[in-house]
């Protein structure tokens, strides 16, 4: 499935959060989306996954949703948002439950997703026993329960250690190598960034527009080689240039007003 | 090798912890009791003022083979029970409306406000106008007490509902009575439970305060016949009850929200 952008805009009463954003997110790439904080990355998350509505502007969508997806454009939130009064599988299983699949059916889906994140043998544990990366692995759990056409993250390593996120990192590109889910990404993070993204939009600092695409012309495997990180070194150090600036004027206008992101 | 000026730092950090003292109750109460028991026995104290805790518990042992006295448990118990369960059915019902739709809760606030600080016990004239002197009058004083301390807590418990999780249960297409019965409901349970376990105090309180007012049979009206007569050990063996009555409705509670909130 394809999204588009066509001159999206929201405002958060008078504060203007995004401003003529037109991005088009072509089937099975990574988008990742980074900028400054307040620059509006969650919010146009929230709208192509329409959970937001635009001020102005529209999103559309092409193609049509694999077979068997039960909800074309899941999300996997930065907090988790697991319920913490069900287990691991009942937090999984909740997300099939309004659908008409058999007991059997729902059973199965379950257990094929917490194999393929390794979490069967935490299946009735509450997410309050899990560590944070275990909780995230349950997300994950839950997005690939419905089978999404579209995979909409909204930074879901940055509640994590360097080390688990890392770990995530790459659990996250093994099970998106295996079906290659078209997925828009919304980071802080440049180095995630480069790490997965096929490209990366950059918005501007609050209200957001689209400041450029970079493409990360470089497959997946490579980027995990010692020659590769060097190249993605490079290319961190070009784009960080890129947005430094900004970044620094945006985290100034946080601590001083808040801001929507 | 240290150096020969080097020091031990300093603790500060002792303190502020909490430590269980297993039993520690057990013995206040039981020192508490013979000390009673030793200063009313010693006459330092008058039996007639304050009975031994001995004649107290002879005073019950005396009732319990009497028909008034099973007349008087059963009475209250209905009342409670009954008081109890139709306000509490529509504190859950009117403030799960305020917490989940906006114009009954921009009706229900400021009404909930209004009518909430108004001692309940004063409605009891008027609900005996209303309902008559029968048991309506006060299954209606201690609904109407349980209902606000219900209804509050549920709405404020639905508002610590983190918005994050009815937004995930919204991006993958519960619809709105799955996301108000197995998110929205669940979530707001430690707060409704909470007010649960106020709302049966004050049910206990004012089904003192009716059956004091207007009735023939029942603990509260039991402690006021006793206190008529002078029979401060039946008093006191009423008081008793009423203590044993709301320990059972606390360890029912407790019990209740082990098993409900055991994933907390």
């Amino acid at each position: 499935m394809e999204l588009i952008a066509e001159a999206v805009g929201h405002c958060y009463g008078d504060v203007v959060a995004l401003e003529k954003i037109d991005l088009t997110v072509h089937e099975g790439e990574i988008l990742a989306l980074i900028g400054p904080s307040g620059c509006g990355k969650s919010t146009l998350l929230g709208i192509m996954g329409g959970i937001l509505q635009p001020t102005s502007g529209r999103v559309l969508v092409s193609g049509a949703a694999p077979p068997g997806s039960l909800n074309p454009f899941t999300y996997i939130f930065q907090d988790f948002a697991l319920l913490p009064w069900r287990t691991v599988e009942d937090n999984v299983g909740f997300v099939l439950e309004h659908h008409p699949l058999s007991a059997g059916e729902r059973a199965a889906r379950v257990e094929d997703v917490l194999s393929r994140t390794g979490l069967l043998e935490f299946r009735r544990a509450f997410p309050k026993q899990l560590s944070g990366g275990m909780r995230q692995r349950v997300g994950i759990a839950r997005a690939l329960a419905v089978r999404p056409a579209v995979l909409l993250l909204d930074e879901p390593l940055s509640a994590l250690d360097a080390q688990t996120r890392a770990l995530l990192m790459e659990d996250f590109i093994a099970l998106w190598l295996a079906q290659r889910t078209t997925a828009v990404y919304v980071t802080h993070n440049l180095s995630e960034a480069l790490r997965l993204a096929d490209r990366i939009a950059i918005l501007s600092r609050r209200p957001g527009r689209l400041r450029e695409i970079v493409r990360i012309d470089m497959p997946q495997a490579e980027r995990g080689t010692p020659a590769g990180q060097g190249r993605l070194a490079a290319l961190h150090d070009q784009l960080w240039k890129l947005i430094k600036a900004e970044a620094q004027v945006a985290e100034r206008e946080v601590l001083e007003g808040g801001a929507h992101e | 090798m240290s150096e020969p000026n080097a020091r031990a730092i300093e603790f500060r950090g002792g303190g502020f912890v909490i430590r269980p003292y297993r039993g520690a109750a057990m013995v206040f109460f039981v020192v508490l009791i013979a000390t009673w028991e030793i200063v009313v026995r010693a006459g330092w104290v008058s039996a007639l003022a304050l009975p031994a805790p001995s004649s107290i518990v002879k005073a019950l042992y005396d009732l319990a083979g009497s028909g008034p006295f099973w007349r008087n448990i059963t009475d209250s118990l209905f009342r409670i029970l009954a008081g109890w369960s139709i306000g509490s059915a529509a504190g859950l019902a009117i403030g799960s409306a305020m917490g989940i739709w906006s114009l009954p809760r921009a009706v229900g606030i400021p009404a909930v406000s209004a009518l909430f600080p108004i001692p309940k016990i004063a409605l009891l004239p008027l609900f005996i106008l209303w309902f008559g002197i029968g048991e309506a009058s006060k299954v209606a004083t201690i609904a109407i007490g349980v209902f606000f301390p219900t209804a509050i807590a549920t709405y404020t418990g639905i508002d610590g509902v983190p918005r994050n999780l009815i937004r995930m249960a919204q991006s993958f297409g519960s619809p709105w009575p799955s996301i108000i019965w197995k998110v929205i409901l669940p979530g707001a349970l430690p707060g409704i439970l909470a007010g649960i376990r106020i709302s049966a105090s004050f049910a206990l309180i004012l089904l003192v305060a009716a059956e004091m007012i207007g009735a023939q049979y029942g603990i509260g009206a039991f402690i006021l016949t006793a206190g008529n007569l002078m029979q401060t050990d039946q008093l006191l063996a009423g008081v008793v009850m009423l203590s044993v009555l709301g320990l059972i409705i606390g360890t029912a509670l407790t019990r209740l929200e082990k098993r409900l909130l055991r994933w907390r």
